[in-house]
């Protein structure tokens, strides 16, 4: 038995993917906390951007929505929200966007919209909020999913989110001007694309997780990248750090709001 | 009267049919007006927000709406919005038309709204299946370029409500921290309902701060603790507990609409709201 769980393994994996200065527009849930996590460890002057106009946001614990006041009282500057999208996401100012969703297939393309038909769904999702966009301008991007037979599948049920589209350049032909998603970190290890068809292939493992494992988890027949990577373990730093936020973040978010009178 | 009560401002306001933006991107959101709308019975709503959050919920749950202009559906942090999913899903309590965008897409649209242009230009929408389900996105051609952009209709509601932290008695409205589209939904608004927390003499000169000029703002309604569940920088924190708590009071009809009973119908106004759930605690 290992001393993480399967979910610090993903978020200290999607944290070291994260360098120091870059500019990373961020989702909420696991990608919030690997950022995080991020900032706390190796990357201090990463810039957070959340969707709310919080530029360079430093919280002291996890928001829980995406515009939590902790978000503002800790950011470099706050925007009106037509401003983030326009001026940053799409002039290009974001280096790396950080995505979840329901749904992936096997060219990273994601729904966050609907399963079963979108006039008649058997299950309504909240929908594309700023992830279309993130996918299509950040100049990459991370996807952080965590891997069932109905979230790896072979067909999405509604495209919200480009990622390589039908694979084999079919995204760079678009005149898409972010280069899609260059890694999908999932709790068995990470998938990337393959050069030339886009397809997302196996090429990194957490410790103890086998080939076949990540095979029957995956709803395409997955490949298997040349070279497998073999993940570290998380640091006893890395833990104790992630542990810690999120045990301010439990404190924070039990702690009683005085109701305005 | 610029300065008026919510139960006047709503009825003046809000008809049955109306189109309808409650703004503020989790922070600030109007939730008093939104119960004053449940409680005056509105009918057949567009509700408009980029985030319907709890506040739509329930109006939706309450069956005031027929159509829904949105581009992120969920409780922040939390999962679904079940009475929007009811609505969507079985029709229930009504069937509810929804016009699907994505956050930059409404974001432009709104700007678009308030410069009075019929449609936003973007770069958006790319690659996905929204188009096909939303005859509402289109695209259009640069005149310059060439370029194949995507085109939204502009949104020009006909009333906005905000929730601000402070007007003056001439009705001009200061808001400080996360704005979301607050200023361009206002701006792109026939008519501006704007509830504050705070009623002062004048306003200092705000230089970089958002004002909306009092002659854009139709009624201004002195309401302390308007935007309770969500929240209002500098006064009091989101109830993020609240937010976690609504996804069992919302899963069943029955819990929702006893809850609605309760807390928003039998409490004559949000001060009487904001007591009950005082004393529930």
């Amino acid at each position: 038995m290992s001393d993480w769980t399967r979910d610090e393994m993903m978020t200290v994996a999607a944290a070291r993917r994260l360098w120091n200065g870059c500019v990373c527009f961020v989702g909420i849930g696991l990608p919030s906390a690997a950022c995080n996590l991020a900032r706390l460890t190796h990357a201090p002057d990463i810039v957070l951007i959340y969707e709310s106009g919080t530029l360079g946001t430093r919280p002291e614990v996890l928001p829980l929505s995406i515009g939590d006041g902790e978000l503002a009282d800790t950011a470099a500057c706050v925007v009106p929200l037509p401003e983030v999208f326009a001026y940053f996401l799409q002039a290009g100012r974001v280096d790396v966007g950080f995505l979840g969703a329901a749904q992936i297939d096997r060219y990273g393309n994601l729904n966050s919209t609907v399963i079963g038909p979108y006039h008649a769904p058997t299950t309504r999702l909240p929908g594309a909020g700023g992830a279309t966009e993130i996918a299509a301008h950040a100049r990459q991007t991370f996807v952080m999913i965590k891997a069932t037979p109905r979230s790896l599948v072979a067909q999405l049920d509604f495209r919200t989110s480009a990622g390589f589209l039908e694979g084999h350049g079919a995204r760079a032909r678009t005149g898409m001007r972010g280069a899609g998603p260059r890694a999908v970190i999932t709790d068995f290890g990470m998938l990337t694309p393959e050069a030339d068809s886009d397809e997302l292939q196996l090429s990194a493992l957490f410790p103890g997780v086998t080939v076949d494992e990540a095979k029957s988890a995956t709803g395409w027949p997955l490949t298997v990248a040349a070279q497998v990577e073999a993940i570290e373990p998380p640091t006893a730093l890395e833990l104790a750090t992630l542990r810690e936020l999120h045990a301010r973040t439990r404190e924070a978010h039990r702690r009683p709001v005085r109701i305005p009178a | 009267m610029k300065i008026t009560t919510l139960s006047e401002a709503i009825r003046r306001h809000v008809a049955d049919g109306a189109c309808v933006a409650l703004e503020g991107f989790t922070h600030l959101i109007p939730f008093a007006a939104g119960h004053e709308i449940i409680r005056q019975g509105r009918r057949n709503l567009h509700l408009v927000r980029m985030t319907p959050d709890l506040v739509y919920d329930q109006l939706i749950g309450m069956g005031c709406a027929s159509r829904l202009t949105f581009s992120w559906g969920g409780n922040p942090g939390v999962g679904s919005l079940h009475r929007l999913r009811d609505a969507v899903e079985r029709h229930w309590p009504a069937p509810l038309e929804i016009d699907e965008h994505t956050h930059a897409g409404v974001a432009a649209a709104y700007c678009a709204g308030a410069a009075r242009l019929p449609f936003a230009v973007l770069r958006g929408y790319l690659g996905t299946d929204l188009a096909e389900a939303n005859p509402r996105i289109r695209g259009v051609e640069c005149p310059f370029t060439g370029e194949r952009l995507a085109a939204v209709p502009a949104i020009n509601p006909d009333v906005t409500v905000l929730h601000a932290q402070r007007a003056d008695r001439q009705g001009n409205v200061a808001i400080h921290g996360i704005l979301g589209a607050q200023r361009e939904a206002a701006l792109a608004a026939r008519a501006l309902i704007v509830t504050v927390e705070e009623l002062v003499e004048s306003l200092p000169p705000a230089m970089n701060g958002i004002v909306l000029p009092h002659w854009v703002v139709s009624a201004v309604v002195h309401c302390p603790g308007g935007a309770y569940p969500s929240y209002v920088q500098g006064h009091y924190s989101r109830d993020n507990s609240f937010y976690q708590r609504w996804d069992a009071i919302s899963r069943d009809r029955d819990g929702f609409r006893a809850w609605m009973d309760k807390h928003v119908l039998a409490s004559p106004d949000h001060a009487g709201f904001l007591a009950s759930l005082g004393a529930a605690a």
